[in-house]
């Protein structure tokens, strides 16, 4: 390590303490350092590589030569954990070379006497997340609070760009830099597939934005666990493996075991402790629990006092969980990047090599973790390009500026193109997005008197109503939650909730119903004032929870990769058990490849059922089942519903499909979208989820959700009442497009017509055939709302009449 | 017409598929809770501009009820009106629509908890009304006879083999009948809400949609 080279930027106080520490700066830390007046950089590391404190190492020397008063530096990250992780490692620092250096985080869960404070005295360096930064710029006061603002760190980007967090921040980021022109930013990563797009996205545009890479470490030790059962055909719980997992964390000093899902995270918790003998300590981590639980178990976890943690995403990110030398996934990885990133969360050591075992659910599944080994190894990362910004983030950073006060159109407008994913914005759509904001942008033009942005003589934009400034900052964020209920013991009122359920989810709940959560099993008792109330249950077979949680599609590259190895026919990686579960549906139907669209049709369960291999990703495959279902309605075939894996759509109904052609002509297809995407349920959630983001519905109107739910009414009906009366509203654009490069997918399923060409094959099958299995266990069936539907709605209508003697 | 045809209080009424209730021997049409101008109201108070056409929606759903039932009487069982100034900005288009809709009918406007004022609309104004042995008014009363109601705007679910539909639904028992809101923009209370459990322990529940069903009322 260059001691002279590092006393050339670093302050002497702060060079002091860390040679105290016996520290050495990584090259890429000095780098920063070197690098601290460009307008933006982007620096890729991986976990355990102190990138953070690179990140930070900039702001420190510069406060620590000339500390002033005010904000300095701000930093952003998606988790609010994070701010306050992060808090305590900067402290160190900073305290130990006697730097008179305030840090404080504000998140959602700051108290709101301290938002005050920090309004009037804000620190040195403020930690915070998108969603607070948003609401502090929508203040009167955000010119003066943010004045003397001079850098702001970015924590990581990569997973911030994936999403319309990232498209927000960047839109707050530009307004800032329009308070503070000299603003300087640093993002953080880890290692994405395209960083100059990702440089792009979060410099301030159309400033440079130089990229620096870190040395990536040795490659990581990653196999599939070897078991002593085989895995199942079907299912998505991994219980087999149960044994085996319990023996790697055994021979661990700590693991994590991240799950795709919560509900499969909370299944296999659940089964794991029962086979626990040892009980060795293992907690559960997911994003449904409650805050107080999740935390309890991250307290312990940086003790050092688990073993073990079942978890999901919400553990992806961040945190420095100290000791875990291993990181287990169940379930197939779905895409490759997000594999190699949380594999990187074991060994937070720098160039020790990270430690993962891969653990298939189902047979299946073991293909797709043998096709990901092969990327990781061939350091063959997935993506795809993100697109230009979205419109309804767009809208709702419109209406938190004119919270903050009146601004001109123009001003506003080249603000907005500074933030990279808006750089390619044009006027008429920005103009579109401010008259939707102001009047609701309808044909009949109804909101002249009651407009939400009125123009004032001198051009500028500001609120008609002071009232609406409450709901708007209420509304700030692009994260969707759906409706969930909090679960809590109907004996134990007032004391703390277990978690969070859907509602839908609490509304197929009867009295005796039982669940899990937070890995027990209780019964639920009933519903009270929007609480759902439940006791303890001994039983063992719990119905199963759905939660939100995202259920991301299995990359492109990834089921390419699937269909070449299919196609290899050297199936000598693979265990045995999987390889003949190929070799029999190879024999009693065929196998799917990338050639052509293969079809199964078979009676099972008392229905018919359709099977339709298309490789195109779960969403590109809902939409099949969407489109195939309206054709089946129109032909009279009395579709039921269908559900849709990465590699499959199953649809189910009263008759057999014996000919594909009338269902499957592109032709057919492309027409069907145009008429079908507009009354279906794809399309209604992703307008729910726009209209929310754009303000068009509040989700947090205050005091009405307590008053009882009559007094809402459904998002589905403001989409129906507009696309009946206002086809070409900007809500509907935004969610056409929305839902076709998000849940729709259009874009992969053409790749797959392209791809087959008009060639198809219907095989009609006598029973259930080996690939088909694992999709009559899938979650996120899609009923149909048929004529099927109506004829079985009477049926039951009878029966419970007669139940009731009342025929 | 998708009805389902039932027996209240000794009388035969229909309910309508759309959560209108038909008397075929009086030729009246009844239907609650229209909530009309509502998306104007929700402006009006500095909250987001919904989409404008819900009070064209609902009177072309009531149009589209009186073409098929010829009904000669109609009844308006109260939240006609979001609110009384809804009722006052009512557009020109919509006054010339209920003008039409109102010619050579009887109409009867029950006052509501959100329309308290009468309003310059033409028509009966009554805070309740009665014919043959039926009483109309908006929201149900402790201890009424043969009773025909609003206000609550229930709905009820219905599990299938296929699963959970829920659809606004009349509800009644021997004493009284409450309607579904006929409005666009309206939500729904749960049948099995505490509010509704004075309801009989034999009520019913009708499920409005293309093909109108009787369930015992969900709980």
């Amino acid at each position: 390590m260059d001691y002279v080279g590092l006393m050339r930027v670093l302050p002497a106080p702060l060079d002091h303490w860390f040679s105290a520490q016996g520290w050495a700066l990584h090259p890429h830390q000095r780098e920063m350092l070197a690098r601290a007046d460009d307008p933006a950089t982007l620096l890729i590391a991986p976990t355990g590589g102190g990138k953070t404190l690179a990140g930070f190492l900039p702001t420190l020397a510069e406060l620590a030569e000339a500390p002033k008063a005010g904000l300095h530096t701000l930093y952003i990250s998606p988790l609010k954990a994070l701010a306050a992780d992060i808090r305590r490692n900067l402290l160190r620092p900073i305290e130990g070379a006697g730097l008179n250096i305030r840090v404080e985080d504000r998140t959602g869960d700051t108290s709101s006497t301290q938002k005050r404070r920090q309004r009037v005295d804000p620190p040195h360096i403020l930690l915070t997340t998108p969603e607070s930064l948003a609401l502090m710029l929508s203040y009167e006061e955000a010119p003066r609070l943010f004045a003397a603002v001079q850098r702001v760190i970015i924590d990581e980007a990569h997973a911030l760009a994936e999403s319309k967090r990232g498209d927000q921040l960047m839109l707050a980021l530009a307004r800032l830099q329009a308070l503070n022109p000299g603003l300087r930013r640093v993002a953080l990563s880890a290692t994405v597939e395209d960083p100059a797009a990702l440089a792009q996205y979060v410099a301030p545009h159309p400033a440079p934005c130089a990229v620096l890479t870190a040395d990536p470490g040795p490659d990581p030790d990653i196999r599939m666990l070897e078991t002593a059962a085989p895995p199942p055909w079907a299912g998505g719980g991994a219980a087999y493996a149960i044994p085996d997992v319990l023996a790697q964390v055994r021979a661990h000093r700590t693991t994590l075991i991240f799950h795709n899902t919560r509900a499969q995270a909370e299944i296999f918790f659940h089964n794991l402790w029962l086979q626990n003998d040892e009980a060795l300590p293992i907690g559960i981590h997911h994003g449904s629990l409650d805050r107080a639980a999740r935390e309890k178990v991250e307290a312990a976890m940086v003790a050092g006092q688990l073993r073990a943690i079942v978890c999901t995403g919400s553990l992806d990110l961040g945190i420095d969980w100290g000791d875990v030398d291993l990181v287990i996934q169940i379930g197939a990885p779905k895409n490759v990047k997000r594999l190699v990133q949380r594999i990187g969360r074991a060994n937070h050591r720098y160039n020790a090599p990270s430690k993962a075992l891969l653990v298939p659910a189902n047979r299946w599944e073991v293909v797709e973790c043998q096709a990901a080994l092969d990327a990781v190894r061939a350091h063959d990362l997935d993506g795809e390009p993100r697109g230009d910004g979205p419109l309804d983030v767009l809208c709702q950073h419109i209406l938190i500026r004119a919270c903050a006060g009146p601004f001109t159109a123009e001003d506003l407008y080249r603000e907005v193109k500074g933030a990279g994913p808006y750089a390619r914005l044009s006027r008429a759509a920005f103009d579109d997005c401010l008259d939707f904001c102001a009047t609701g942008g309808y044909a009949l033009r109804a909101y002249d008197r009651w407009k939400r942005l009125m123009q004032r003589p001198d051009g500028q934009w500001h609120l008609r109503d002071p009232r609406s400034t409450q709901a708007i900052r209420m509304n700030i964020g692009t994260i969707q939650d759906t409706d969930t209920l909090k679960v809590r013991f109907a004996r134990n009122r007032g004391g703390a909730p277990l978690g969070e359920i859907e509602e839908g989810f609490a509304a197929t709940l009867s009295k005796g119903d039982t669940f899990l959560i937070g890995g027990q099993i209780v019964r639920f008792e009933g519903l009270r004032e929007m609480v759902v109330e439940v006791s303890r249950d001994a039983a063992r077979k719990p119905k199963i929870a759905t939660f939100n949680g995202t259920k991301f599609a299995t990359s492109t590259q990834l089921t390419h990769r699937i269909l070449a190895f299919l196609a290899k026919g050297d199936w000598q990686s693979l265990p045995n058990h999987t390889a003949d579960w190929l070799r029999l549906q190879a024999e009693v139907s065929d196998l799917p490849d990338a050639g052509q669209l293969r079809i199964e049709s078979f009676p099972w369960d008392g229905r018919e059922h359709t099977c339709v291999y298309g490789f195109a990703g779960r969403n590109a495959q809902q939409t099949l089942g969407l489109l195939l279902t309206k054709r089946m309605e129109d032909l009279s075939l009395d579709p039921l519903g269908f559900v849709a894996s990465d590699y499959a759509t199953l649809i189910w109904g009263l008759k057999p499909v014996t000919d594909p052609a009338p269902l499957l002509t592109l032709d057919a297809l492309e027409e069907g979208l145009e008429t079908w995407l507009n009354g279906n349920a794809v399309m209604k959630r992703t307008f729910r989820a726009s209209a929310t983001i754009a303000g068009l519905i509040e989700r947090n109107l205050p005091g009405l959700r307590k008053s009882g739910r009559q007094a809402t009414f459904s998002s589905d009906i403001l989409y129906d009442t507009l696309h009946k009366y206002d086809p070409e509203h900007l809500m509907l654009r935004i969610t056409r497009q929305e839902a076709m490069r998000g849940l729709i997918d259009f874009g992969r399923l053409k790749e797959m017509l392209e791809r087959i060409e008009g060639r198809i094959t219907l095989r009609r099958l006598t029973r259930l055939p080996p690939l088909a299995a694992p999709l009559l266990l899938e979650v996120g069936r899609v009923p149909v709302q048929g004529m099927a539907r109506e004829r079985l709605m009477e049926e039951e209508a009878q029966r419970l009449m007669a139940e009731a003697g009342l025929n | 017409m998708n009805a389902h045809a039932f027996t209240f209080c000794g009388e035969p009424l229909q309910a309508l598929g759309s959560g209108a209730l038909f008397w075929p021997r009086e030729a009246l049409l009844v239907v609650s809770d229209l909530h009309l101008g509502k998306s104007e109201r929700i402006a009006r108070k500095g909250g987001p501009t919904l989409p404008p056409y819900e009070t064209q929606d609902t009177l072309q759903r009531l149009a589209d009820a009186l073409d098929t039932t010829k009904a000669t009487t109609v009844i308006c069982l109260g939240d006609s009106f979001d609110d009384d100034a809804a009722g006052q900005a009512l557009s020109d288009t919509a006054r010339a629509t209920l003008s039409r809709l109102k010619a050579g009918r009887r109409w009867i406007w029950i006052t509501g908890n959100h329309d308290p004022g009468p309003l310059d609309l033409g028509g009966e104004h009554r805070a309740e009304t009665t014919i043959g042995p039926l009483t109309f008014r908006h929201i149900a009363d402790a201890k009424p006879q043969a009773e025909v109601s609003g206000h609550y705007h229930p709905k009820a679910r219905l599990r299938t083999r296929a699963g959970t539909v829920s659809r606004p639904c009349f509800l009644y028992d021997e004493i009284r009948l409450i309607l579904p809101a006929f409005g666009t923009y309206t939500g729904g209370l749960w049948s099995s809400d505490p509010a509704l459990a004075f309801m009989g322990a034999r009520a019913l529940a009708i499920l409005t949609g293309p093909q109108p069903l009787a369930i015992p009322m969900p709980r």
